[in-house]
This record gives structure tokens, C-alpha cells and sequence, in this order.
């Protein structure tokens, strides 16, 4: 292994001009006489427009345009759209309302656009933007989840009757219901999983170019897919055409899902630059931030599960109804579905399971993927009823998921929800975990800390997940707008040093790094002498971008592959440099040797010789370039387990966490360092559901939560120095053996920290476990205790 | 924020004539809740007149026992500063517990209680201190400054110059912050001095800082965690919001009194 190769904890090669402050942020961009744009919101959930007054904001200064959505329609650039058909159970398509770029005739959410100034400054933009006069007839809104299909609610879309966006289903009914018939014991719980506001570190940002002179656009965003990005403003929004569009998403400060959809602003500003022939500038604040980018979570669930006598799970009934807002984002209608029902088996055999999902329209911001999409609301559903099944079944936590596990030999393992898993230890994780978290001498702990007057809990959490999302084939069956392939091309230069191109896009998972590690170790190369290149449709082959912890898996796998044909071509050039015969020659540690003889030549002589044609082989190209694309033939399934350890003070019901362990099994580890990271990061995100983050609209639709004064991120100061340890069972049908870890934290912690304060406080609750919300659960309980 | 003409004198002289001659002036102390207001375009003042380059408003002296503080000394200088320390450690630790350490590298005592946000922790410290404010035109006892949520005695370009602190028997602070902001839900200061007993608490009350006479009396009986805790406090006029129910403000009035007796002793 080269030392900075595959499981190396080479340190980031992107964090130089980060730490130096040289990063090139899209609002770091400013192009020759840009102008700036501000937008008019919807201050009102739900209202009609009867109209819009323009004309005091065109008569202020340095106004250059006021643009509204019959603007938008004269000049025929169409609505948003959602990626992935989906369809009810009656085998009816999903019932998708407008999704304008403007509001056309209503508003539906608080922040929806409903106009744009485009400006010389922002100051004057702003200015300007408040004194465009919307005449609004405000109705009443539809804001909360369970409630949305109800009669007599307030109606978001025509096209969806009872705000019934689609009516799903995933699993064998009859068989599930018949396992319920022959259950010893049914577990059932009620499950709200919290809606959660992205807060990535830099707010979206969009500069949109139209070039009069070549009649090309540009656009600079914060995008984690600017290949869909244009694909989707250019053949669904009707923006130019691809092949005249760049997108460039230059460094970009995170994402968690909220830089997938396509979002108005960039559409406007793109639009907006032809229509004022300059460049439009727009950075979102962060209260903009806030109201109007895509939200995460929002279901309520209601889950049974069926039981032996022995503690054997027999089947699951799960129904829940998914708030997806007031529009359906890219990803908003498959995250609560195949991303979301086809988890439902976890780690366990179960033999039956049926899944109904309602997706809800509501007078609230769009839903879309957030780290995990789907797949935390499941693990989360699946632990805490294994826990408090376990629980009632008086059955040790662990034991009784021991108990349950797809046990190593049942690999490759079909489930009842049509995942076939490829491969897994779930055992070892769970006995590895015990082992680092001290599980066994929990109970003297608790006793200690009874002794002090405080509460101790422990919880497990065993989640699966699914990471690249694939095969192209396959998704598309089931409804996607794309293939989930993924691309890259390797180029040498004459000196030996690599560019690789890659289709995915870094926004803090390291990228720079990892994928030069893997040509490190498949061509040799120093991981220095490497330059990963991505986030620009000109520069980069075509790509599907970043999401759902698919870039190494899928994007790594692609750059395997064009490094084979690298090494493929590069053996018929050493052939001749060497006088052998290509079956002879043998590479290794970046140099062809003639086996059994010490004649060698290493890459950098060949991409010379490559480049530098004197003595080169007959009808043999010059050049060493070479691309490839990467269909993965499964998804990749990342399992664990995490164990979180509270202590609680029962006078103000605030929860510590004294221990936290993590054991993920990831495949193949490229960076330890940066798992790690990954791990700690979600973790932190996970508690931050479980314990902190709340969106909270009130009943008119108004954001109770707009800004970090009521909105609870998690500080550094909330952790105890987690315990982190990788198992590795590599993924079979990728070439790294990889898995994917980014999600991982995310979804595992949640139920984790759940289990533990429901075990400390004995009485259950919902996330988030605020110190106001746990007093309450325990002044709720007293009473019931005092009667007892 | 809107446009505004911005002012930086360099004597409390030449700020109260400043914010005479301007039709909308407003003060900057150190910030930390005005320009906040002003970058969401919630205020439109026509002149902001920064007090930072008045030397004669920074620092922290003793006279007799008295601890006298500038209006300008900011939350870390005051956490940060020995006399304050010597004299009411309490203090130096409740400056050393607002918000983080950028509001306390920027914001000061002076900008704090003469903002009075309802869970602002200096209002507690000098309510139950039996603080004194002294302004430009004249001094204020704490009891008369704090008239109600964000509302003080103030009068329109009159500017807090120092406070006076008479140094206690034994005074501690103890707050619950809220979760996201850090702001106080509740922040109790309880104080001994010449045996009288005063507990004051910010955070909590529909009509900001406010004496718990309840828990007073209870400790006048006997200084204990106990007493202090055993005290069950109403909660109707207590503030709720998504971080705290008037109940559990009430209930933690009781709990974050007995934690500050606690550490008096």
C-alpha cells in the first residue's frame, strides 16, 4: 500500500486554501457589471394575488427591472419540476401542483416568490423590493401533517383533492396482516419524526450570465448536481439548451441535501440576466435560508410490529403520512419512498412487511432530501420499535436483536421490500459495540447515578442503510427522471501529474482527497501529483452529482474504471518501450515491469512516451486520456451500530450524553480520517433531531423558527468525544468494495438517543427531547407513578 | 439595514448633543442587539452615534465598597477583571456566561440594561444587587430602572455612564439558558448584604426582571438550597414560547434560585 493510498489518513488536500481563506465561494464571485437581485416573499402562507403594483419600485434608484411571474410566462420558461414519478396504489401518477418560478395567482408557503428587483446594488434592490405593492387575499392554510387529508382542510393544489399528493404502498398486505393474525405479542407506537431547517455553513447563492455575443448562459450556484442543475433549467424550464448552458458550482459550504433541487433563484437570476443583459447576483440570507430553501423529515407514523413467543419479529405495519410542503421538490417524491419504504426489514429477518405512505401537501416550505433522505425516518421507526418491543417483551435490548439479525451466511439476502442486500456482518458490529460502550456494567452506572439524583438510560440503535441509488435500469422502473450512473475521466500529463474529471461534486465530503488516494493505489501516482477537478459542466464529463452517500461508490467506482483502461493502454506502450510482449508485462505500484526480469518503466515514462510519440508503438493513439461511466448493479448497504449513554437531570429535564459509540461497517475505508469526520458530523446532526432541531410553524403558517434565536443547532459543547470504530465487510460488486458513510450518523443517532432517554425516563416521547419537553414527559408520568 | 448617518464622538459631552440634534439617533454600545435589528431592516434610525471611542465610559474602579463600572466595559472585560472578581465574583461570572465570547467581546453592561430585553442576564445581577444607574442627567436606583420588557427609566438622550454595584455579603448567579439563543430562560441572582435577601430573575417574567419576594421571605427564614427550592411559584405571570412553558419557568425559577444559594455558600 502506498502511504498515501487506500487506507491512508492523509490529511485533506482541499483544507489549504480553506483554512487560508482562499476558498472561491460562488457570492466570492463577481463578474464585470453585475447587478444584484432581491426577492419579494409571501409574507402569508396562503393567499391569492389579485395583483401587483410594480411601479414604485421601477421609479426607485438604480432599479433596472421588476419582474413577476407573468413576465416569467410571456416569455414561456416553464414551472420546477419533481424527478421521480411516483404512483399511488390505485396505480394513479402522483397528483403534481404548479411550482412556479413566481407565483403565477397564489402564494403558498411564507417566503414563496412572488417578484424580483434587479438592481445596480443590493441596498438599492432591497430597498426597491419594499415598495413592490402585492394586493393579497389571504386564506386560510393547511400547515400540519396529520391533519393535511382531513375534510374541511385547506386545499394547496387543485390537482390534489384532500392535499393528497400520492397514496403509496411497498410490501405483501395479505401476508402481513396474516402474521399480525398469528402474533404472540404486537408492539405499536406512534412516531413524529421532527422536520428539520438545513443549515448549511454557506447559504445558496446563484449568479446567472446570458453572453450576447455568444448567446451561451452561465451560471454560478451552490449546487451538489450541476449537470441536473442544467439539465433541468434547460429542457424542463425552457432556459437555452445544454449544450449552450454552464453550470458552475464552484467550493461549496455544504449542502445535506438542501443544493439538490432547483430552485427559483437561479432560475430568475439566469432569466433575469438576458432580460437586463448584465450578470444577476443573488446570496440568500439566512433568514431566506430558513423560510424557503428545502426542508427535511416531517412524518408522522403509526407502527405495529408482530412478535413470537420467543422474540422473533414476524412482520411490520407501518403508516405514515410524509409532509412534502407546498410543492414537490427533485427529490421530494422519492425520499419518503424507495428511499424511505424499502428499509423497512433493517438489520432483521422479517419475513412480512407493508409499508402505506401518504405524501401531504401543506401550506408549508418544499420537503426534499436532507442527510439520510428517507432512510433516518426508517432506521428511526424500525429502533425504537425493536427497543420498545424489547421492552415489553422483557428482553434484553441487544439480546433480543441478536435474536432477529440476517445472520453473515444469509448474504446475499432478498427482503420482503425489494432490497437484496449483498453483504454484512451484523453480529460482530453489535458485539463490537457492546464491547467499546461497556454495555454490561451499565447498571452500575445507573446506579450511580441515582445515587446523585440524576436519571440514566443506554439505547441501541442497529440501522441499515442504501447508498447508490442504482441501477439505472432499475430506478427508472420505479419512476426516476435520470440514470444514477456516475462518470470520470483520468488525463496525464506529459510530466507525469494527473487531472481527474469527476461527475460528482465535493461540498465538504473530501472528495480532493479520497479520489486521489484511489489513483494513488491503482496508478500509482502520489495523491500530491493528483488534481481532482469537479463542479463544472464544461470542464467535467457529464455526472449526476452528490447525494446520498453515492460519490465513492459510484464516482470512485468510475474512476477504477477509466484508471483500468489508463493501465490497459499504458501496458501496450511499456510493451513496446520494454521490446516484450504485452502478455508479459505486469503493473504494480505505478510501474510495467517484464515479468520475472527487472525491466521496468514507470507510468510517468509512459504518459511521456504518450505524449512524446518518438518511439511508440504503430496504430497506437498518442495520448493518455481516458474516460469512464459506472453503473452500479446493486445499491451499496452500510450497517451499524450506536449506542448513546444520557444522563438526566430530572429538576430540569436536561439530557446529557455521557457516552457515545459508533461501529459502522463502510466496505472498504479509502480516508479513515475523513469516515471519522463523516461519522462525527452526522452523529452530530443526528443528535442535533433528537435532542435540538424544530421547525415550528404556527396554525397560520408563520416560522416560529426563522432564525438561530428559536432554531437549536447542536454546539460542540453538546458531545462527549464519541467512540468510533469501522468494521469492514467490503461491498462484492463494486470495485473499491466500498459502501458509503456520509449519511450514516445521521440516520443511526436519532433512535439511539431516543432509546437511551426513553430507557432513563421510562415513559415515552417524541424528538425532539428538549430539556422543556423531557421535565414535561416526567411531570406526566409522577402523577401516574404517585397512583401506582 | 437602510441607510443611516453613523457617528463616532470621543466624549459623553459630544454623544448627548449628537443625539439631541438628530432626528432619529440612536445609541450603539456594542451592538449586539442593534445592528442585528437593523441588518433585518426591523429599525431605521437616521444617525447611529457609537459610544466606542468615549474613553471616559470604560473601566472598572472601587469606591470604598462600592464596584463602579463603565457603561462601556464590555462582558469579557468585566469577566475578565480582577477587581470585579475580588469584589463580586458572581458578576464576573454571569458576564462570563452571555451569549458567546464575539457578543461578549462587543457587548457592554451600559448596552444591556439599557436595552433591558426580558432575558438579558445584568438586569437580575443589578436588581438584586440594589444597583445604582448613573446616567447624564442623574442616578437611578435598579428598583426604578427596570420599568418592564425592553422599557427603562431612561428618558429620550439620556445615556447610562456607569453602574454601581455596592459590594454583597455573598451573591451568586445561576441560569438556565435557553437552548438555541443562549439567552436566559431563566436566570436567577440571589444576594446577601447587610442581612437583607434579594432574589431577582430574568428570563421568565411576562414584564422582564422581577424580585422573587416569595423565595426571599424563604430565605430570610433559613439560606438554603432547600427553602429556596421548596417555594412553589406561581406561574401567571410568567412568559411562554417553544422553549419553555410558563409552568417550567415557574418551576425553574425555584430550581435555578436554589442551584445560585448553593453556590453563595
Amino acid at each position: 500500500m502506498a502511504d498515501d493510498g487506500i487506507g491512508a489518513s492523509i490529511t485533506r488536500k482541499e483544507d489549504r486554501r480553506f483554512l487560508v481563506g482562499r476558498g472561491t465561494y460562488t457570492d466570492d464571485i463577481n463578474r464585470p457589471h453585475q447587478t444584484y437581485a432581491a426577492f419579494v416573499r409571501s409574507p402569508h402562507a396562503h393567499a391569492g394575488i389579485r395583483g401587483i403594483d410594480t411601479s414604485a419600485a421601477e421609479s426607485a434608484p438604480g432599479v433596472l427591472a421588476v419582474l413577476t411571474g407573468k413576465d416569467l410566462a410571456d416569455d414561456g420558461i416553464g414551472d420546477l419540476i419533481c424527478g421521480w414519478l411516483i404512483h399511488s396504489r390505485d396505480g394513479e401518477p402522483m397528483k403534481v401542483g404548479e411550482y412556479a418560478v413566481l407565483a403565477k395567482d397564489t402564494v403558498r408557503f411564507v417566503g414563496h416568490h412572488v417578484a424580483v428587483v434587479v438592481a445596480e446594488t443590493l441596498a438599492e434592490a432591497r430597498d426597491a423590493a419594499e415598495l413592490v405593492e402585492v394586493d393579497y387575499d389571504v386564506r386560510p392554510a393547511c400547515i400540519a401533517t396529520a391533519t393535511a387529508t382531513a375534510n374541511g382542510q385547506p386545499q394547496v393544489h387543485p390537482e390534489a383533492p384532500n392535499n393528497r399528493a400520492f397514496d403509496w404502498e411497498l410490501g405483501d398486505k395479505a401476508a402481513t396482516d396474516a402474521a399480525f393474525e398469528n402474533a404472540h405479542h404486537v408492539t405499536k407506537i406512534d412516531i413524529v419524526n421532527n422536520r428539520l431547517i438545513p443549515n448549511a455553513m454557506e447559504p445558496r447563492a446563484a449568479i446567472g450570465e446570458y453572453d450576447f455575443g455568444t448567446e451561451d448562459y452561465t451560471l454560478y450556484t451552490t449546487s451538489q448536481n450541476p449537470h441536473v442543475a442544467r439539465l433541468v433549467l434547460t429542457a424542463f424550464v425552457g432556459i437555452g439548451a445544454e449544450h449552450n448552458m454552464r453550470v458552475i458550482a464552484p467550493d461549496v459550504g455544504g449542502g445535506f441535501g438542501s443544493k439538490i433541487n432547483i430552485y427559483p433563484e437561479e432560475t430568475v437570476c439566469l432569466w433575469a440576466s438576458k432580460k437586463v443583459s448584465r450578470p444577476v447576483k443573488w446570496t440568500g440570507d439566512r433568514s431566506e435560508s430558513f423560510m424557503a430553501d428545502t426542508h427535511g423529515r416531517d412524518h408522522v407514523t403509526t407502527a405495529e410490529l408482530a412478535l413470537d413467543a420467543d422474540g422473533k419479529m414476524l412482520g411490520l405495519r407501518v403508516h405514515t403520512f410524509a409532509n412534502i410542503g407546498a410543492h414537490l421538490a427533485l427529490f421530494g417524491s422519492v425520499t419518503p419512498t424507495y428511499l424511505h419504504g424499502t428499509l423497512f426489514s433493517g438489520q432483521y429477518v422479517l419475513p412480512a412487511i407493508y409499508v402505506n405512505l401518504e405524501a401531504v401537501y401543506t401550506h408549508t416550505a418544499p420537503v426534499d432530501a436532507y442527510r439520510g433522505a428517507g432512510r433516518p425516518e426508517t432506521a428511526y421507526i424500525v429502533e425504537r420499535i425493536a427497543e420498545v418491543a424489547a421492552r415489553e417483551l422483557g428482553m434484553d435490548s441487544a439480546e433480543f436483536r441478536r435474536r432477529n439479525f440476517i445472520q453473515p451466511d444469509q448474504f446475499p439476502y432478498q427482503t420482503p421490500v425489494a432490497l437484496t442486500y449483498d453483504s454484512g456482518d451484523y453480529p460482530a458490529i453489535l458485539d463490537r459495540a457492546l464491547a467499546m460502550s461497556d454495555y454490561d456494567t451499565f447498571p452500575q452506572r445507573r446506579a450511580e447515578s441515582e445515587a446523585k439524583g440524576k436519571l440514566r438510560g443506554i439505547g441501541l440503535s442497529c440501522y441499515i442503510e442504501a447508498c447508490g441509488i442504482a441501477p439505472s435500469a432499475v430506478i427508472g422502473s420505479l419512476g426516476a427522471g435520470v440514470g444514477l450512473w456516475e462518470s470520470a475521466k483520468i488525463r496525464f500529463n506529459a510530466t507525469g501529474n494527473v487531472l481527474v474529471y469527476t461527475g460528482a461534486h465535493s461540498h465538504g465530503q473530501g472528495h480532493e482527497t479520497t479520489f486521489a488516494q484511489i489513483i494513488s493505489s491503482h496508478l500509482g501516482i502520489p495523491a500530491d501529483h493528483v488534481e481532482i477537478v469537479h463542479g463544472d459542466t464544461e470542464k467535467t464529463p457529464m455526472g449526476m452529482g452528490t447525494y446520498g452517500s453515492r460519490s465513492l461508490a459510484v464516482g470512485g467506482s468510475a474512476i477504477v474504471k477509466a484508471a483500468e483502461k489508463i493501465v490497459a493502454k499504458g501496458t501496450k506502450i511499456a510493451a513496446h518501450l520494454l521490446e516484450a510482449s504485452e502478455a508479459d508485462i505486469e503493473f504494480k505500484d505505478g510501474a510495467f515491469t517484464v515479468a520475472g526480469t527487472d525491466r521496468s518503466t514507470t507510468i510517468q515514462e509512459v504518459a511521456f512516451a504518450a505524449y512524446v510519440p518518438h518511439n511508440y508503438p504503430e496504430d497506437l493513439e498518442p495520448g493518455l486520456e481516458e474516460s469512464a461511466f459506472y453503473d452500479p448493479g446493486n445499491f451499496t448497504y452500510p450497517a451499524g451500530t450506536h449506542i448513546c449513554e444520557v444522563e438526566i437531570d430530572p429538576d430540569t429535564g436536561v439530557v446529557e450524553i455521557v457516552n457515545f459509540t459508533a461501529v459502522d461497517d463502510f466496505g472498504t475505508v479509502v480516508n479513515p480520517m475523513i469516515v471519522e469526520g463523516q461519522v462525527h458530523g452526522g452523529i452530530a446532526q443526528g443528535v442535533g433531531q433528537a435532542m435540538m432541531e424544530n421547525c415550528v410553524y404556527d396554525d397560520d403558517g408563520a416560522l416560529i423558527t426563522g432564525s438561530y434565536m428559536d432554531y437549536c443547532m447542536p454546539r460542540a459543547q453538546d458531545f462527549p468525544g464519541f467512540k468510533v470504530a469501522t468494521t469492514e465487510t467490503p461491498c462484492p460488486h463494486n470495485p473499491l468494495g466500498v459502501k458509503g458513510c456520509g449519511e450514516a450518523g445521521a440516520i443511526a443517532a436519532p433512535p439511539a438517543v431516543m432509546n437511551a432517554i426513553t430507557d432513563a425516563i421510562g415513559t415515552d416521547m417524541q424528538m425532539p427531547a428538549t430539556p422543556l419537553r423531557v421535565w414535561q414527559a416526567l411531570q406526566a408520568k409522577a402523577p401516574a407513578m404517585a397512583a401506582e | 439595514m437602510y441607510a443611516f448617518d453613523y457617528h463616532k464622538p470621543s466624549s459623553v459631552e459630544e454623544a448627548a448633543s449628537l443625539l439631541a440634534s438628530k432626528e432619529d439617533a440612536t445609541v450603539v454600545a456594542g451592538g449586539q442587539t442593534l445592528i442585528p435589528t437593523l441588518k433585518h431592516r426591523l429599525a431605521q434610525p437616521t444617525d447611529l452615534v457609537d459610544l466606542s471611542g468615549v474613553a471616559e465610559l470604560k473601566g472598572v474602579k472601587m469606591d470604598g465598597d462600592t464596584l463602579v463600572i463603565g457603561a462601556m466595559t464590555t462582558h469579557a472585560e468585566v469577566a475578565a477583571d480582577a477587581t470585579v472578581r475580588s469584589a463580586i465574583p458572581a458578576l464576573a461570572d454571569l458576564a462570563d456566561g452571555i451569549g458567546d465570547a464575539q457578543v461578549r467581546n462587543c457587548g457592554t453592561i451600559g448596552g444591556s440594561v439599557s436595552n433591558n430585553d426580558p432575558a438579558a442576564d445584568y438586569p437580575a445581577a443589578l436588581l438584586a444587587l440594589g444597583a445604582t444607574v448613573v446616567t447624564t442627567n442623574r442616578s437611578i436606583s435598579a428598583d426604578d430602572f427596570f420599568t418592564g420588557m425592553f422599557d427603562t427609566a431612561l428618558e429620550p438622550g439620556e445615556i447610562v455612564t456607569e453602574i454601581r454595584l455596592p459590594k454583597p455579603a455573598r451573591a451568586a448567579y445561576a441560569k438556565f439558558p435557553n437552548p438555541a439563543s443562549r439567552y436566559a430562560i431563566v436566570g436567577v441572582m440571589v444576594a446577601e448584604s447587610g442581612g437583607q435577601i434579594r432574589v431577582a430573575v430574568t428570563g421568565a417574567g411576562q414584564d422582564g426582571v422581577f424580585r422573587a419576594t416569595d423565595i426571599e421571605q424563604a430565605l430570610s427564614g433559613a439560606f438554603s438550597a432547600e427553602a429556596a427550592k421548596a417555594v412553589k411559584v406561581s406561574p401567571e405571570t410568567m412568559s411562554a414560547d417553544i422553549h419553555a412553558s410558563a409552568d417550567y419557568r415557574a418551576h425553574l425559577v425555584s430550581v435555578m434560585a436554589s442551584r445560585a444559594v448553593a453556590a453563595c455558600s
